[in-house]
């Protein structure tokens, strides 16, 4: 006989269980705020610890970045100039053949080859880094070098061009995202009037889909500027203040491996510039997600 | 070439029993109550159509004729085919794989069939242009969307832009409204505003034929009121086919009257007459509501 | 009348422009494909250069030999080994509180500010650069916390690493349950954990295991972050066995051994000079995308099979 329980009486064990678990799954969604401080938090304590030393105003307008030389310098524009360089060799590369192929796969493309091409364009961003920098060093660069003889070993332009192939599957599937929601009435639209598939894409649903394909880019070029492997095995790692893609240079990224592989102590100068230098990186990025999330939003509220 | 004026065939019997007329308001009782004897010519003449969706036939043998500078209504239940039928006229179809048109559309004075294979559907759709059911607006200004249809056939000179498109969007009794904000965006203007806006689109372009899909369904009865205005104005410039769910607005703008049930033209004739006396049951039964 | 001449007064000045606008789109449709060929090209030359490269090196010395300076005598033990013990580690950190932060923000939370900060720094973390996790980790786990240069730091680090990945895969998994089926629950008298734990947990459990398979496979190529807490470069042993011959019989002792990774191994290897470490780097990558491979087979596989058995 099952056991009736005739009152409507609150439980109060039961009750006081769930909000426990309730209160532990809470703890656990908090975590990631927990990460954000955490990273924040050791970012700037260690930052500090260099800026004790070394004025901000140095830090962003000297031309050296040679900190663990005798005469150290401290200017992050070497380290700057790198990453800006190889970002844009890659943006070069992933916003002309990204887009092309976002519209190519929505307004042209027969359903089956979208079914086979989008596996693989994801393919290539799964790709783990270290292998694309293998691919720079060992076979891009020596390709290079016969276009460009008297290419160094090490220079930005090969790891700049395999950046922007690794980030094209960014620019085309965010894009195709922002295509696809374009509505098809817009397009009969377009097509009743007499054009032809290109005019419709370009003169209607490119400006349609704007804010959500300039999100698409501005979120590759957050990953292209926090992209570390690539640049550290194919550029080299030594700062070179220049805007000459045909040169070794290091990025702010690079730099932080080339010190990690060292052996500095914990706590010194060379130690601290690591941090100053993530630091950097960190805002820098920031200020680009936050850009590419807002542009999503502004093209998700339109349609 | 051109072909003399068709004497009318006219296969419809008059059936004794009167059926009561749909309730209009005067001022919109359609002017061209003009008899038999004095047709128009006749603009496309449909033979035979038949048009699948893959191995589904949404249109069954449809025959009829669309008299130049008139308008021509399709009325019938959702499902009957009339929005397919119009969109064969701009070949609106070839834009989905799977669909087959099999039949005829006569364009006059060329005689040439326009679902024909050989024919481009691009030319076609630059003579006959179409208003949708819902105001598509593209995202630009209001003058780049109405100059749209004439960068597309190629028209660069700014001065017979800006003619056409005052043209345009005076034919569309838009012109006052709009002169003074001609370059803000097209949505920032009020749903009635944007559907006269798509039929001043349609016009740029001087259309042979301009079909309308359900124009006011997604308007309120004063937008809609004023539409249906602009439609027996625009029928001196331009043949009209236009496809409603609304009855009453098919009895009110058109001159003629197609009623089409499940893929098949049950009836065709001129308005007055197939609202009061139709000669199928079916026509009859649909015009007094018996089923919708 | 041939249907192919519409002799239209207008007609005449429209044929060819209608043309070239045809030309210009057929073009277009060619610059496409070509992009597409680029991308596709660029995949296949990087893994049949690896294939031609690493293939000839890979042998079952290749995967029970550890690195040495001999090149045509180093392998990968140690670093397949400790890519092993790191996504143990890894999975044991990510998963637990990554599915449990899902299921909290789609079952439990509601719209307060508490819950869209958390949400902010859910999508904010998914965007940091990996390397900005490993300069967390050194100074949180390897200095302040006192975990040394180990496997233990590497698995939380990773971990943390894919957590948002995690958390996102869950949710959606956990959306993609139709309200009905809570409400039916809830109807018969089910708490809410009773209905997370027999209800949704055990229906979103094919897509949170694609989500976090999905993310180990990243998480198996991400040589930044490690290179940052120290990971060594030139490992000869492997982590102390968790089986001991002795009582207690478990030890938690290779938590805290020193370690490498697939990748870093395969970077090392890149970073010499002499063209034989090469070839072993190409054969290291080769085992690489393997893994990454079958991982993400695995997950489709899945994802798959899941479909299959729920219809809702």
């Amino acid at each position: 006989m099952i056991a009736k329980n005739n009152s409507l009486a609150f439980n109060a064990s039961r009750h006081v269980r769930e909000r426990a678990i309730e209160f532990v799954l809470f703890l656990a969604a908090l975590s990631s705020v927990a990460v954000t401080l955490g990273i924040v938090g050791v970012l700037f304590y260690e930052s500090l610890g260099l800026f004790k030393h070394v004025s901000l105003w140095d830090f962003l307008t000297d031309t050296q970045w040679t900190p663990l030389f005798d005469d150290a310098h401290y200017g992050i524009l070497p380290l700057l100039a790198g990453t800006l360089v190889t970002t844009l060799v890659a943006v070069v590369v992933a916003i002309p053949l990204g887009t092309v192929i976002a519209i190519y796969l929505s307004e042209y493309a027969p359903h089956r080859l979208r079914e086979v091409v989008k596996p693989i364009l994801e393919l290539l961003s799964a790709v783990p880094t270290v292998v694309y920098g293998y691919f720079a060093l060992l076979f891009v660069t020596p390709l290079l070098q016969q276009l460009f003889p008297g290419l160094p070993g090490f220079n930005m332009l090969s790891a700049g061009l395999v950046i922007g192939v690794m980030i094209i599957p960014y620019v085309s599937s965010l894009s195709e995202d922002a295509i696809q929601a374009v509505p098809m009435q817009l397009r009969e639209g377009s097509y009743a009037m007499g054009a032809t598939r290109l005019r419709t894409a370009l003169s209607v649903i490119f400006p349609a889909a704007f804010s959500g394909i300039a999100s698409a880019y501005v979120l590759a070029m957050s990953r292209a500027i926090g992209e570390t492997m690539v640049v550290a095995i194919a550029a080299g790692m030594q700062p070179n203040l220049t805007w000459n893609p045909l040169e070794p240079a290091a990025t702010i990224t690079a730099y932080i491996v080339q010190v990690s592989l060292g052996d500095l102590p914990h706590g010194s100068l060379g130690y601290q510039t690591i941090f100053a230098a993530g630091l950097t990186l960190m805002l820098i990025t920031l200020v680009f997600n936050i850009a590419g999330y807002w542009l999503r939003r502004r093209f998700r509220e339109v349609y | 070439m051109t072909p003399d004026t068709l004497s009318v065939t006219n296969p419809l019997k008059y059936k004794s029993t009167p059926v009561p007329m749909p309730e209009t308001s005067p001022s919109l009782q359609p002017p061209s109550l003009v008899s038999p004897a004095s047709e128009s010519p006749i603009k496309a003449r449909v033979s035979q159509l038949n048009f699948y969706y893959g191995d589904y036939r949404a249109l069954k043998d449809i025959n009829l004729d669309i008299r130049e500078k008139r308008v021509t209504a399709l009325i019938g239940p959702s499902g009957c085919g009339k929005t397919t039928y119009l969109r064969c006229f701009n070949r609106m179809h070839d834009l989905y794989p799977g669909n087959r048109y099999e039949g005829e559309i006569m364009l006059y004075p060329d005689e040439v069939n326009i679902i024909g294979p050989k024919v481009d559907p691009i030319e076609v759709r630059m003579r006959i242009s179409m208003v949708f059911q819902k105001p598509n607006p593209f995202p630009k200004s209001i003058y780049e969307n109405v100059a749209y249809g004439l960068r597309v056939r190629g028209v660069r000179k700014r001065s017979l832009l800006d003619d056409k498109v005052e043209e345009a969007l005076k034919g569309a009794a838009l012109w006052d409204e709009v002169k003074d904000r001609l370059h803000d965006l097209a949505f920032t203007l009020s749903g009635g505003q944007q559907q006269r806006m798509c039929i001043a689109r349609a016009l740029a372009t001087d259309p042979e034929i301009l079909l309308f899909d359900e124009p006011t369904s997604a308007l309120d009865p004063i937008a809609t009121a004023r539409i249906e205005e602009l439609i027996a104005q625009l029928k001196d410039r331009v043949t009209i086919i236009i496809v409603t769910h609304n009855m009453q607005q098919a009895a009110r703008v058109s001159d003629y009257t197609a009623f089409m049930y499940l893929g098949e033209l049950v009836e065709m004739g001129d308005t007055p007459t197939i609202f009061t006396n139709p000669s199928k049951k079916q026509t009859e039964d649909y015009i007094t509501g018996r089923y919708g | 009348m041939d249907d192919a001449q519409i002799t239209h007064s207008v007609s005449s000045e429209l044929k060819p422009l209608i043309a070239r606008h045809k030309m210009f789109d057929a073009w277009f449709a060619v610059l496409g494909l070509l992009a597409m060929l680029v991308a596709l090209i660029t995949l296949t030359a990087l893994i049949v250069d690896l294939a031609v490269q690493g293939a000839p090196r890979l042998s079952w010395d290749f995967f029970t030999s550890f690195p040495s300076r001999f090149p045509d005598k180093a392998g990968i033990l140690s670093a397949w080994v400790g890519t092993t013990v790191v996504m143990l580690v890894t999975a044991a950190s990510a998963v637990p509180l990554g599915v449990a932060a899902g299921i909290y923000l789609e079952e439990y939370a509601t719209k307060n500010w508490i819950t869209g900060i958390i949400e902010i720094n859910i999508t904010n973390l998914a965007g940091v650069p990996s390397i900005v996790y490993g300069l967390m980790a050194l100074g949180l786990f390897v200095y302040q916390f006192n975990l040394g240069q180990s496997v233990l730091s590497a698995g939380l680090t990773l971990g943390l690493l894919i957590l948002p990945m995690v958390i996102i895969a869950t949710r959606e998994a956990i959306r993609a349950i139709p309200s009905l089926i809570r409400e039916a629950a809830y109807a018969l008298g089910a708490t809410k954990w009773q209905t997370v734990q027999h209800h949704i947990l055990p229906y979103s459990t094919g897509g949170i295991l694609t989500g976090v398979i999905i993310a180990m496979s990243r998480a198996i190529g991400e040589s930044a972050p490690v290179i940052t807490i120290g990971a060594l470069t030139f490992i000869a042993f492997l982590p102390t066995s968790p089986i001991q011959p002795e009582p207690p019989y478990l030890s938690f002792q290779w938590l805290f051994d020193p370690y490498t990774v697939m990748p870093i191994q395969m970077f090392n290897w890149t970073s010499r000079p002499q063209a034989a470490f090469h070839l072993n780097a190409a054969a290291a990558g080769l085992v690489l995308m393997a893994m990454t491979l079958l991982m993400n087979g695995l997950a489709i596989y899945i994802r798959y099979r899941f479909r299959k058995r729920i219809k809702w």
